[in-house]
């Protein structure tokens, strides 16, 4: 058997779990290349064979993504630790600020939100709500303000109270819009005049049913507001988030967290094996 | 947009200009740009290779014309097929004789809803309409207050149990209540805002089919997200298939997304796509033109 090449239909196959996947064409062009390159032999014949040379690859190309938790990156930073949360539209940014919160609380930690949306209908709301349901404090202004001055106090707060984490929320935007990116750069601005280093960490939330759209957020957010980490949500659905895997390949960027539900205790870390499993079809992990 | 296709195509089919026909040989270059294409749009995968052998069978054996260059024929055979499953019916929204016209809104969570609630509301009021919008989500923090908000700033009714009280048990009561109140109190159009969720959560799904039942609206339009990947497959088939759907509102269509998922989703389910929303305002708010939508999926 040796010299054989690969079934077309189980490299069909392949390539259809990984286009499903949105991993992207390109991407999986390269990769279905490097298993035709690498499989060869026994390999060759054997469907699962062929799968982890996949799998093997993939995890090559995912290990910038897999980087330190956010709990280990605040136990190790300054206090207050300052997380800013930025994404488009309804990805789940606010969301996941009320899951960190709850993290954070049950590891005995005291978190402080701020409620930078000022735009969206009844953001402030949210916010609150998840707020009272956690057990935790927001700092607000009221609906139409200047996200950046609540920002600020937010931060003076968190400093008087000795909050040792403060999450900051802000309105979701399309990475194409460039008045709001600008006005998320003077966010960033104003946070580093209340404390200096501040914000530590810098999460684009992105949603996982987003397809190739979701590299031209993370390269558009990043050259704008330096994102340091990523978050991708709602992969409890049937969208695998496998856009990540090119965001890993071109940006490096670490996948702090994964949202698995509404719920606020539906937040996991990333996991590279079970990540990859569920790329080819596997049911993800339910927390 | 067109234009660059045509050009790239031309580059790759110039050889042939008014000699013999399209071949399955030399239109291969040609094909592949366009599946590729495709792909980077989001085009489910599936309806990709379809969509490539229905354009091969027609291109090929097509004389090469003169008037024509082969790049602009085949591109001509691309436009009109992707123009034909796009749909060619009018789009948009018709109030009923009989008022009021009860629409419901569907999909997954953050697609766009409650926002779409209050431009439908903003369009119809502007055309002299009385609308009612309806609180049918108890279970997103604050969705209720978020289309109070809306109401408040457009001037527009809002029918909602209030906050504190309402449970996902109260979905169905709060819906009927609210079409009743449209009916009594004459209003022309209700709009039914429910809870986003997912596709293959049986118990909310049942949920909608539930207010359907109940309501039997005229409208059950599913908001999805431009941004949408290959899942835009699953999502509205069962989407479809579980609640049934007259029609399609694609949003955050002003931003750089290729939006090939409308492609998907209306292959899949045959919906006509009603509107189109390009950005947060409630004023932002367009009709469907699946001319336009082609060029920007094949943008190259
Ligand atoms: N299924 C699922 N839904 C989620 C997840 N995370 C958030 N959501 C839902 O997605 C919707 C949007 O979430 P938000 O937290 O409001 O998103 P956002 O990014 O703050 O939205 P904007 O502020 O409007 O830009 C809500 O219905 C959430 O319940 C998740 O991991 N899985
Ligand atoms: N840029 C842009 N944002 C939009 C558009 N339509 C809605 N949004 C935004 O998308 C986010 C989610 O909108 P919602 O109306 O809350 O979505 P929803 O489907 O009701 O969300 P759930 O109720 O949580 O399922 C908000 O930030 C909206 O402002 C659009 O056409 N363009
Ligand atoms: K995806
Ligand atoms: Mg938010
Ligand atoms: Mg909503």
């Amino acid at each position: 058997v040796l010299g054989r090449t690969p079934d077309p239909a189980m490299l069909e196959e392949l390539e259809a779990a990984l286009l499903t996947a949105d991993l992207g064409v390109r991407v999986v062009d390269r990769l279905m290349t490097h298993v035709r390159e690498h499989a060869r032999g026994a390999d060759a014949a054997n469907s699962e064979a062929l799968q982890n040379v996949l799998s093997r690859t993939l995890y090559d190309v995912l290990a910038p993504v897999q980087g330190a938790s956010l709990e280990q990156l605040i136990e190790k930073g300054p206090k207050p630790f300052v997380v800013l949360m930025v994404g488009v539209n309804g990805v789940g940014k606010t969301t996941t600020i009320a899951k960190i919160a709850q993290r954070l609380v049950q590891g005995g930690r005291r978190p402080l939100l701020v409620a930078g949306d000022t735009f969206r209908a009844a953001a402030i709301d949210q916010l609150q709500v998840w707020a009272d349901r956690v057990g935790v404090d927001v700092i607000r202004h009221r609906h139409g303000a200047d996200p950046a001055a609540v920002a600020f106090d937010g931060i003076v707060a968190a400093k008087a109270r000795a909050a040792d984490v403060v999450l900051i929320d802000t309105a979701g935007r399309l990475h194409t819009k460039s008045n709001l990116m600008e006005e998320l750069r003077k966010i960033l601005r104003v946070i580093g005049q209340a404390l200096p280093g501040a914000p530590h960490e810098i999460l684009l939330v992105l949603d996982a049913t987003v397809g190739q759209n979701a590299l031209a957020q993370a390269r558009q957010f990043k050259e704008v507001v330096g994102v340091t980490g990523l978050v991708l949500t709602k992969l409890d659905g049937t969208a695998r988030g496998g856009i990540v895997v090119a965001i890993a390949d071109e940006l490096k960027l670490p996948v702090r967290l994964i949202g698995v539900g509404e719920a606020v205790e539906d937040l996991q870390d990333f996991n590279q094996e079970a990540f990859i499993a569920a790329l080819f079809g596997q049911p993800a992990a339910r927390s | 947009m067109l234009d660059a296709l045509s050009d790239k195509f031309e580059k790759i089919l110039k050889k042939l200009r008014g000699q013999g026909v399209l071949t399955e040989h030399n239109i291969g270059e040609a094909l592949k740009e366009v599946r590729l294409a495709l792909l980077e749009a989001d085009v489910n995968f599936k309806i990709v290779k379809d969509f490539i052998e229905r354009v091969r069978v027609k291109a090929v054996g097509q004389e090469v014309l003169q008037s024509l260059t082969p790049g602009h024929q085949v591109v001509k055979v691309v436009w009109d097929e992707l123009c034909d499953m796009m749909g060619r019916e009018k789009a948009g929204l018709a109030l009923h004789s009989q008022p009021p016209t009860v629409v419901m809104m569907v999909g997954l969570q953050g697609a766009g809803k409650t926002t779409t609630c209050g431009k439908l509301g903003r369009l119809f009021k502007g055309q002299g309409k009385r609308v009612l919008l309806v609180a049918a989500d108890p279970r997103r923090p604050a969705a209720g207050d978020q289309l109070s908000s809306l109401g408040r700033d457009l001037g527009i009714d809002v029918h909602r149990v209030d906050n504190a009280q309402a449970t996902q048990a109260d979905v169905v009561r709060i819906c009927q209540a609210g079409v009743e109140r449209g009916r009594e109190q004459g209003f022309d159009l209700v709009v039914l805002d429910t809870g986003g969720r997912l596709h293959i959560d049986d118990a909310l799904m049942g949920e909608l089919v539930a207010v359907k039942t109940a309501v039997a609206p005229h409208e059950v339009l599913l908001v999805a997200d431009a941004m949408t990947g290959q899942d835009a497959v699953t999502m509205a088939t069962q989407f479809d298939q579980k609640v049934g759907l007259t029609g399609v509102i694609l949003t955050k269509v002003e931003g750089d997304a290729r939006g090939g998922a409308v492609l998907s989703i209306r292959a899949v389910t045959g919906k006509p796509i009603k509107f189109l929303g390009v950005g947060e305002k409630l004023d932002a708010l367009e009709v469907f033109h699946p001319d336009r939508m082609a060029s920007r999926i094949l943008g190259m």
